[in-house]
């Protein structure tokens, strides 16, 4: 390609060679510049590890939900208005129910592929959310919420919780027994709330429960206001993934200051590309085989009646389970009005914990004081501390989440209902503590069993005798590229508190004091050169 | 060794720079001594890059792998044309989903593992580097930042005018607030929702019928230890808001035995010959409370467990529930069919703020 300038000053190509593709590509680029953005993230690279297909495969359920759900629009009538099911399936034929229903058991029953096409929104709606969760855990475990991250952990907090209301509110729409049942908890769960309880109910199902407005308005949510900013989350989310570059594990030659891995083209092309299609096709194998949320079943949304073993979705579970924890007696009249605190205790504890995982990563950057940019992430071990909270976070999420199956279990195990629910208070209000104490313990022995590995190698299992009759294990020492995984962590002292200006000691420093001796009294210091010189000969 | 892709440098581990500057490691201990980075571990070909014939194995692999995904797509549509939904034949719509599923989940995981195994087996797989830099603009792109929003306020003068500038941040707040009005037409107009949910369909001489049929109940019907399910009579035959008078009104009818029933002073003569009619709706947070217990009168809420004892005036005995399920008074009329006495005395289902 050669560049002509005119008499007039116009600067015009000539296309010399490239054929067709070469052509197209000028045209293009003449009018978009696109070859600045292939210049500067064609050969982008990205670090290569399992862990970090989790947030792939949260991007890759959203597309398919989107295509998915674009298709069930065609057919999806998100009206409560009552009509007469007229459709293929026989037990409900003559039944009234809403038009809502009415047209996803037609989807269901009499459009070919349609029942495929709503299996795979559901599947991929629950896998999203599951995504997503283990996408958060693998940021938190491994520290990669710190600086410069910590507004795009907020961001993939509140897609987390995003994508939990467009499950809600897409598994409401059909209107069935079971969603209709869920939209009555919600309902007076909202009642439950003070002063503007009673009204917020009003305006959200547009009168008394269940009126005939709720169905439109969670649809216009679902389809419209929440993708929305969905969308708009994720490409700033993934606008910040591009800014600061992906982060890697510690590894030989991997520095704080390098990104080592493949470039986008072609190898991430094919890799993240095709991994998309497998996502894709495993999705479409489950739809294909497993049923779920067999609307048909359960019936039109009717007050009077429900099943036993009623549950919402798995990602709701939690709220669920929150409620059912609640012992009797937890509600009071008290200034003429009704002040629901089995409603409100759960209510509030939720919102703490959100609250909690949402600022973790700006608790965490306040208590190190620590102002540097991380790129390497940390091995869950070397943070013990934090280790030891998320797996107490986890510990009540999953007992919350169990007790949403209380009465599941108690009949499954031939055990008491009362007795499962005392079992999930315990569960969820000494659980964690147990399970911090254990994971601290845990990463801590780790973290010595790793200085014990680089001081004095590998156990090999070969026993030696020595002239003198003494036996010994031959210990293998590690080569120094697997010796740096285990030396490189950043390593953090309590905080010294220490009078102000003014020479004082503030009750933020004290706490901060505080916080920093609980997070960093218990440390493991990683190997240094001198330790290691002199364990050298010392190999047995 | 590894080179950057971008800029061809050669790069070993460096440890300067980034924002690792000491003075802002707060808290983290700065080893002098800490072992050195190694530097990247020499590179291992695979079999591909080594034995031609195991390269094109895995060519014809990856290729074999696309020619079966046009396969799968081919199968979804014939599997749609071949597998229509009879509607006589309910197993129809089973072997629909699943032959159009199957070609389908073929066609994109052919796509999907073959690219993978190409780019796994197939392309470079040398590792290329990039390098960071902080992520903070540069000093001068600071400086320039700060200078620009300072020829801005200069030229605005948004600084110096202070009428100009409060009077557009109260104009900002105030705009949006005519659209915050407007959602009031979510809810109904002229309705008061506390006086709405203190009343029922339940009046003074309403037939309790079975749901969901309608037909009327006779005391006589009502056998020792039965359980009904009961909406009242003219239900159905409303013009419209079926749903939400029902969702008020349902009612669970029992006959215990009369000694087994433990009755309060001031509900005496609620109830006919041992059996008690009690709001269906629970008193947590509105599921029916549908799981009647022959043996013990006890009531679930299969919800959150509540339970309620229909003995001791369904007290709540277990679960987060506070009140007891609402009793609607009941009577016989001259044809001996049950009847309510009144509406409840007090509001059905859950809690709300204006309660009292």
């Amino acid at each position: 390609m050669s560049i002509t300038k005119t008499t007039t000053g116009v600067v015009e190509t000539t296309k010399t060679n490239g054929g067709f593709t070469g052509a197209a590509a000028n045209y293009i680029d003449e009018r978009t510049s696109i070859s600045t953005a292939v210049k500067e993230l064609g050969r982008k690279i990205f670090p290569d590890h399992w862990s970090f297909l989790l947030g792939e495969v949260a991007l890759y359920s959203f597309v398919i939900i989107l295509l998915s759900g674009t298709f069930l629009t065609f057919f999806f009538s998100a009206s409560m208005a009552p009509v007469h099911y007229e459709g293929s399936y026989v037990p409900l034929k003559g039944v009234e129910m809403s038009a809502a229903m009415s047209s996803s058991l037609n989807i269901s029953f009499d459009i070919r592929g349609g029942l495929l096409m709503r299996q795979v929104h559901h599947w991929a709606a629950l896998l999203f959310v599951a995504s997503i969760g283990l996408h958060m855990l693998r940021i938190y475990f491994t520290g990669a919420f710190r600086k410069p991250r910590e507004l795009n952990w907020v961001i993939g907090f509140i897609l987390f919780i995003l994508a939990m209301a467009e499950g809600f509110t897409g598994y409401s729409l059909p209107d069935d027994l079971l969603s209709g049942n869920g939209l009555r908890i919600i309902d007076g769960m909202v009642k439950g709330i003070p002063l503007i309880g009673t009204w917020i109910s009003f305006l959200l199902f547009g009168g008394e429960f269940p009126g005939e407005a709720i169905v439109g308005r969670l649809y216009s949510l679902h389809i419209l206001l929440l993708p929305a900013i969905i969308i708009a989350l994720i490409a700033m989310h993934l606008l910040f993934v591009v800014v600061h570059k992906h982060t890697q594990y510690p590894g030989a030659g991997r520095t704080n200051q390098n990104v080592v891995g493949y470039p986008v083209l072609p190898v991430y092309a094919a890799k993240a590309g095709g991994f998309f299609f497998i996502v894709f096709g495993v999705v479409m194998l489950i739809a294909s085989l497993f049923t779920i949320n067999p609307i048909w079943n359960y019936g039109p949304y009717d007050p009077s009646p429900v099943s036993a073993g009623t549950q919402p979705d798995w990602y709701i579970g939690f709220a669920d389970g929150a409620l059912r924890l609640i012992p009797p007696g937890l509600e009071f009249v008290w200034l003429d009005r009704t002040w629901s605190f089995n409603i409100l205790i759960p209510l509030i504890s939720l919102g703490l914990f959100i609250l909690v995982v949402l600022i973790y990563p700006f608790i965490e950057a306040w208590v190190t004081g620590d102002k540097r940019e991380h790129h390497i992430l940390d091995r869950p071990r070397n943070a013990p501390t934090r280790t030891a909270i998320g797996a107490a976070g986890v510990t009540f999420y999953a007992a919350l989440w169990s007790t949403a199956s209380s009465d599941i279990i108690a009949t499954h195990f031939h055990v008491t209902m009362e007795g499962v629910i005392h079992a999930c208070q315990f569960a969820t209000i000494v659980g964690p503590f147990i399970a911090f104490f254990v994971a601290k313990r845990v990463c801590l022995a780790l973290q010595k069993k790793d200085r014990e590995i680089v001081l004095h190698g590998y156990e090999s299992g070969r026993i030696v005798r020595l002239p003198g009759g003494e036996y010994i294990e031959v210990h293998q020492p590690v080569d120094e590229y697997e010796r740096w995984k285990l030396v490189s962590y950043s390593d953090y002292k309590p905080l010294m508190i220490r009078p102000n200006d003014q020479g004082k000691i503030t009750t933020g420093q004290r706490l901060r004091g505080g916080l920093s001796r609980w997070f960093f009294e218990d440390r493991i210091v990683p190997v240094t050169t001198t330790e290691l010189e002199q364990s050298h000969g010392d190999h047995h | 060794m590894a080179t950057d892709d971008n800029s061809g440098k050669d790069l070993t581990a460096a440890d300067s720079g980034a924002g690792h500057d000491p003075a802002n490691a707060g808290t983290a201990v700065v080893v002098r001594d800490a072992v050195d980075n190694p530097g990247f571990p020499p590179h291992r070909p695979r079999v591909t890059d080594l034995n031609p014939s195991a390269e094109r194995r895995a060519e014809r692999t990856v290729y074999t792998l696309f020619y079966l995904s046009i396969v799968g797509s081919v199968f979804a549509i014939a599997a749609y044309m071949a597998f229509p939904i009879v509607e006589t034949d309910p197993g129809s719509v089973r072997l629909n989903n699943l032959f159009i599923g199957l070609g389908l989940a073929l066609a994109l995981l052919a796509i999907g593992i073959g690219a993978v195994h190409w780019g796994k087996a197939l392309m470079s797989d040398h590792e290329g580097i990039d390098v960071r830099h902080p992520v903070r603009g540069s000093d001068e792109t600071r400086a320039r930042a700060v200078e620009i929003f300072a020829e801005a306020n200069e030229e605005s003068g948004i600084g110096r005018r202070s009428l100009i500038r409060n009077s557009l941040i109260g104009a900002l707040i105030a705009f949006p607030l005519p659209a915050v009005v407007l959602f009031r037409g979510l809810g109904p107009m002229n309705e008061n929702p506390s006086e709405l949910l203190t009343h029922t369909m339940w009046t003074k001489g309403t037939r309790l019928a079975i749901d969901p049929t309608g037909t009327p109940i006779k005391a006589s019907d009502v056998t020792l230890g039965s359980a009904f399910h009961v909406i009242p009579e003219g239900l159905q035959d409303l013009p419209s808001g079926r749903l939400e008078e029902k969702a008020k009104a349902a009612v669970l009818l029992m006959r215990l035995k009369p000694e087994d029933l433990n009755e309060l002073p001031e509900r005496a003569g609620w109830s006919y010959d041992g059996i008690v009619a009690y709001s269906k709706i629970c008193t947590h947070v509105g599921c029916p409370v549908a799981l009647y217990e022959q043996q013990t009168h006890h009531l679930l809420c299969p919800c959150h467990q509540s339970q309620f004892d229909v003995s001791n005036h369904c007290e709540v005995i277990f679960g987060p529930a506070k009140r007891p399920l609402p009793q609607l008074p009941i009577a016989v009329d001259s044809e001996g069919y049950l009847i309510a006495q009144s509406d409840f005395t007090e509001p059905v289902g859950p809690s709300f703020w204006e309660r009292h």
